[in-house]
Formats: structure tokens, C-alpha cells, sequence
């Protein structure tokens, strides 16, 4: 945890010291030019560390309460046993850590699917949503209008229910339905081809689903986007796409940075897509294990185990994301 | 020629994935108008009666009414205390700052299942009955972590020249954040207000492993679904969805208007 508390400490930092704070000044500990300091001007500082306290104390303690203790809880949970002849849903609090080797080799299978369907919607996700961004916040920054009403459309799925789209989803690619017909008819899709009930359709609910996740930080990014440094490039005689790979993509990175790990994180433990737009056999996702297990099979320790896993497992992968493609604003 | 199919590639291939984006939502709101009977999986034609009675459906408006409920509650809630630590957090310095700072970021690193199963264990350990209130928290942890990133955002490109102008002029504290920082902040707390609640309104996951028997319109949809989802349920879902849009365009506009008086100044 302590590596994870640094780097997030020096990502979390940016915002606060870009120079707009009021006047704090740095500890005295600092090398340097001494600076001189009076106590009216010490105690004035030690007040507003305190009113800061103040303010970030009540949601603070809200979080230990209902997010760090319960994950606490969880951990402890993941170890209770049941004891020889306990009712269904009867532990008791124990050490036993084989309920993680158990569940790994039950269920590593979903856990991997996961992992694996959540990485390429990402990757569609980011290759859709890309476009769409780069379109409204360059493209038509001369259109204000136009932009405007695609900028709303592309907040606007947030609003509609998200079950009610995976449902339409779902009839959309349904057998009858138009694409289906449409495939078949250019025979991308054989005659009694189907996309109900398969891989690719929750691949694509998942795409679907998460793709304002990865827009909107994208779009913020490159809205930022100075264009007179896409004018030097040109007027220095960078093709287009030279333009767009030298100068364009790098000023967005912080946006694709933030854009692919609000995706791919919610997407991982998504079970809502897999349940309506998946079969049972190659679709489950780590999620829908976890909800049975708590719910149908009413075995705490096995979900919790299996949710222990997912966060320990999603944790690794988005410290090694950060420590390998990181940028300084990760928010 | 070449030149000529690079500039059109980012429209087409961005107007394909608005149509792609927009596909499901026609979908919703042309089967609202469906006469579909209990199911509405199949167009049968077309009626307003939905529209006329959307609490047709049995228990439908029940559940509606428990989401807005929630939503309003958890999003005044995460509201206040998110913008008071994105406040804390880029403007003072204090001890624990940097263990504050990743304790607000986490949940949005967590997926929702752990988050809700997590939930779910704090609450059986402690003894709750799992209902309005545990559903409340539970939306409250999750809609703070958008408010503070959304702040904070807007508070670091805050101007602090204008606070220390108002306090040259012998504002007072108070009168200083009241005066100046509040209305420079209203805009991103608004818009953090109404992301709160569409994700509160739309979260099922979260809501599942917390809320017992007590429904609300996800949970509601997602239990239809295996019977067929009633139009009714479309009714709800588009009349939702051209509110959210409503806000947002008078949203815009009114921002339009004030830049353009702005520089018309």
C-alpha cells in the first residue's frame, strides 16, 4: 500500500500546487534563501491548515465509514470459515486463507474473461470515442452551435437508463432485428448467424455502455488544445498525420490516460452487460459469480474472496498502467 | 486526392459513432409509443397511451419515486461535503492531506461490485436492515468522489487574485468565499450536482447488493427484463432523458449568453 500512497500522493498533488493557492507558504525546511516569517504570520497559517481540516474532515470520516472500514471488513470476511453443520449463511471469523486458493481455481476462468473483455472495449471504446472528441473539440471549434448540440449528445447517454440501452441493446441485435438482417445480407454474418446470447454483443454493450467514460476526459483534453500549435506544425510542413502524431496525440494524453481507466476499471466488474446481453457458457463475468455467491449460494467468504481478488487484481494492473504510461494530471 | 479522405475520415468516423451512441436511445423512445400490451418487444403499433398513463405498469411509479427520492438525498449530501474537501484539499495545506487525497480517489478506482459487496459486508457485520438508508450511503460514497473531481477541477483554475482583491477591499472571510469563490465555483458545483444524480438515478449495481427489498427504477427494469420490460418503463426513460437534455441546453445557453456579454464589455 505505502508505493500506491506515494505515487497517488504526487498525482493527487498537481491540482493543488500549480500555483493557485492563496498564501501558503513552503515549510520553513526548505533549502534556500531564509525566509522570515512572524509569529502572527505562523499562527495565521497554522489557522488555515485548520480550517482545511475542518472542511475535509466530515466527508473524510463519512469514507473511513462506509469505504475503508468496509473494505477492511471484506478482507475479514474473505477469511471466516463456516463451521461442520452452520446453517446456510452461518460463519464464523477465522484465518482461512485457502478460500483464495479455492475460489482462484473455481473461478479464474470469469476472472480472466473479465479482465480480457473489459481490455478490448477499452480499446474499441477508445477508438470510437477518439474520433467523436477530437471531432467536437477541434473539428468544430469554429461551429459553436454544432458543437454544442454534439456535446450534449455526447453527455446525454449518461441520462437515459443504463439497463433500459442494454435492453435495446439486446432487441437491436436480436435475430429479427436490423442488424442482423443487414450482416447476413453482405454476408458478414452466415445465414443462421447470430449475435444474441454471444461474445460479441456484450463486448459491444460493454463498448457502448462505457464509451462516455472515455469521451468526455478525452474531450476535456483537447478542448484545451491550443490550435495555433497545430497551425506552426502545418506551417513547418508536418503532413496532417504528422501533425496529429507529433503534436496532437501527446497534448491528449493525460485525457486518453484518464478516458481508458475510467473505462476499463467499471467495465472489469461490470456483470450487468453479460447478464443481459451474454449466454451462461462463454460470456460470465467475474461480477455475476460474485453477485450469485452472495446471493443465491449465500456463501460470504467465497464472494468476498472473489471481490478481493478483482480490487487486489484491478489495483496491480492500474499501478503498473500508471507507473508505465502515468502522466502528471491524472485528474 | 489522399488529402481529401484525410479530412473527412474524423467526421465520418465520428458521426458513425454519434449514430452508434444515439441508436439505443431512438430505440427507447420510439418503443415508448409502442402498443405493446405487457411486453414490448415487438412493434404493434402506435399509441400514446403510455405516454398518458406511465404509471401503468404495476409498482413502476413506486420505484421511480424511491430512485428520485435517493438521487435528490445522496446528490445534496455528496454535493456538500465533496465540494467542502475539493476546497480543503487544493486550498490548505494540513496534515493528512495526501492520505485524504487517495481516500476520495479510491472508490473511483474500485469496480462497483467490489464497492457494493464491500457495502453489503460493513452492513451485515453492523446489524443493519438493508433498505432506504443503507441505498442512501451507499450512492452517497460513490456520487462524492465525481463532486470532488469535478470541484477541484474548477477550483484550481480559480483566479485566488480575486479573493486577495476582496480581501483588500476588507472583505471578510465569509463575505470573501460568499461573494467571490462560491458564484466563480456555482457552474462546476452544478454540474457536479447533476452528474451526481444521473449516476445515483442510473446505478444498479451498487444499489442490488444494498437495498434488500426495496426497489428502485434500475432494480425494477433490470427484474422486468426477464419477463419483458413494459413501455412504460420506456415512457420513464425517455421523458428522463429530454429533462437531462433540457438542463444541459439551458445550461449552455445561459453560458453562451453570459461570454458573450462578457466580451461585449
Amino acid at each position: 500500500m505505502s508505493s500506491l500512497d506515494t505515487s497517488a500522493g504526487s498525482n493527487g498533488t498537481p491540482a493543488g500546487s500549480n500555483g493557485t493557492q492563496l498564501d501558503v507558504k513552503p515549510s520553513g525546511r526548505k533549502s534556500g534563501p531564509v525566509e522570515f516569517r512572524s509569529p502572527g504570520e505562523i499562527a495565521a497559517e497554522k489557522k488555515r491548515g485548520r480550517i482545511g481540516l475542518a472542511l475535509v474532515l466530515p466527508g473524510f470520516i463519512f469514507l473511513l465509514l462506509f469505504f475503508a472500514a468496509p473494505v477492511l471488513v471484506l478482507l475479514a470476511m474473505s477469511l471466516y470459515a463456516k463451521p461442520p453443520g452452520a446453517e446456510i449463511g452461518e460463519f464464523v471469523p477465522a484465518l482461512q486463507f485457502s478460500n483464495y486458493a479455492e475460489v482462484f481455481s473455481l473461478y479464474w476462468e470469469p476472472l480472466i474473461r473479465s479482465f480480457a473483455f473489459a481490455a478490448v472495449a477499452t480499446v474499441l471504446a477508445l477508438l470510437i470515442g477518439y474520433p467523436m472528441a477530437y471531432l467536437v473539440a477541434v473539428r468544430l471549434r469554429q461551429h459553436r452551435l454544432l458543437a454544442g448540440i454534439l456535446l450534449v449528445l455526447l453527455i446525454a447517454p449518461f441520462f437515459s437508463s443504463f439497463i433500459l440501452r442494454t435492453q435495446a441493446w439486446k432487441q437491436i441485435l436480436a435475430d429479427e432485428g436490423p442488424v442482423v438482417s443487414v450482416l447476413r445480407a453482405v454476408a458478414i454474418l452466415p445465414e443462421d448467424g447470430r449475435l444474441t446470447a454471444s461474445v460479441v454483443a456484450v463486448i459491444a454493450g460493454l463498448t457502448y455502455n462505457f464509451l462516455p467514460f472515455m469521451t468526455l476526459p478525452i474531450y476535456a483534453s483537447l478542448e484545451r488544445l491550443d490550435t495555433r500549435m497545430l497551425e506552426a506544425s502545418g506551417d513547418l510542413y508536418a503532413s496532417p498525420f504528422t501533425t496529429f502524431r507529433k503534436v496532437t496525440l501527446p497534448l491528449s494524453m493525460p485525457g486518453v490516460f484518464a478516458g481508458t481507466l475510467l473505462t476499463f476499471i467499471p467495465a472489469s466488474g461490470d456483470y450487468v452487460n453479460a447478464a443481459i446481453l451474454g449466454n451462461n457458457r462463454d460470456t460470465t463475468m467475474i461480477g455475476q459469480v460474485i453477485d450469485s455467491r452472495f446471493f443465491r449460494v449465500v456463501d460470504y467468504p467465497a464472494a468476498s474472496a472473489l471481490s478481493a481478488i478483482l480490487m487486489i487484481a484491478i489495483l496491480i494492473l492500474v499501478m503498473i498502467y500508471i507507473r508505465r504510461f502515468g502522466t502528471k494530471d491524472l485528474f | 486526392m489522399r488529402q481529401k479522405i484525410g479530412r473527412w475520415i474524423i467526421p465520418v468516423l465520428g458521426g458513425l459513432a454519434f449514430v452508434y451512441l444515439l441508436v439505443p436511445i431512438v430505440y427507447i423512445f420510439a418503443f415508448s409509443f409502442n402498443d405493446a400490451g405487457r411486453t414490448n418487444l415487438t412493434w404493434r403499433g402506435f399509441t400514446l397511451e403510455n405516454w398518458q398513463n406511465p404509471c401503468g405498469a404495476p409498482q413502476i411509479c413506486e420505484a421511480l419515486g424511491n430512485s428520485l427520492q435517493v438521487g435528490v438525498i445522496a446528490t445534496i449530501v455528496a454535493t456538500i461535503l465533496g465540494t467542502c474537501i475539493a476546497l480543503g484539499l487544493v486550498r490548505y495545506k494540513f496534515k493528512f492531506r495526501n492520505t485524504a487525497d487517495l481516500l476520495i480517489i479510491l472508490p473511483l478506482a474500485t469496480p462497483e461490485v467490489v464497492l457494493g459487496a464491500s457495502l453489503l459486508a460493513q452492513f451485515l457485520n453492523l446489524g443493519w436492515d438493508l433498505g432506504f438508508v443503507t441505498v442512501v450511503i451507499a450512492h452517497i460514497v460513490f456520487c462524492m468522489a465525481f463532486v470532488v473531481v469535478t470541484v477541484r477541477a474548477r477550483v484550481s483554475g480559480l483566479d485566488s487574485r480575486l479573493e486577495e482583491a476582496a480581501g483588500d477591499l476588507y472583505a471578510s472571510p465569509f463575505q470573501t468565499f460568499w461573494k467571490v469563490t462560491f458564484p466563480l465555483l456555482l457552474p462546476g458545483i452544478v454540474s457536479a450536482a447533476l452528474l451526481s444524480f444521473a449516476m445515483s438515478f442510473d446505478d444498479f449495481i451498487i444499489t442490488n447488493f444494498n437495498s434488500g427489498n426495496f426497489d428502485t427504477f434500475p432494480k425494477f427494469i433490470y427484474v422486468a427484463a426477464a419477463r419483458g420490460i413494459p413501455a412504460q418503463a420506456n415512457v420513464i426513460g425517455s421523458a428522463m432523458f429530454i429533462l437531462a437534455l433540457l438542463v444541459v441546453v439551458i445550461g449552455e445557453v445561459l453560458r453562451y449568453r453570459r461570454e458573450k456579454a462578457l466580451s461585449a464589455k
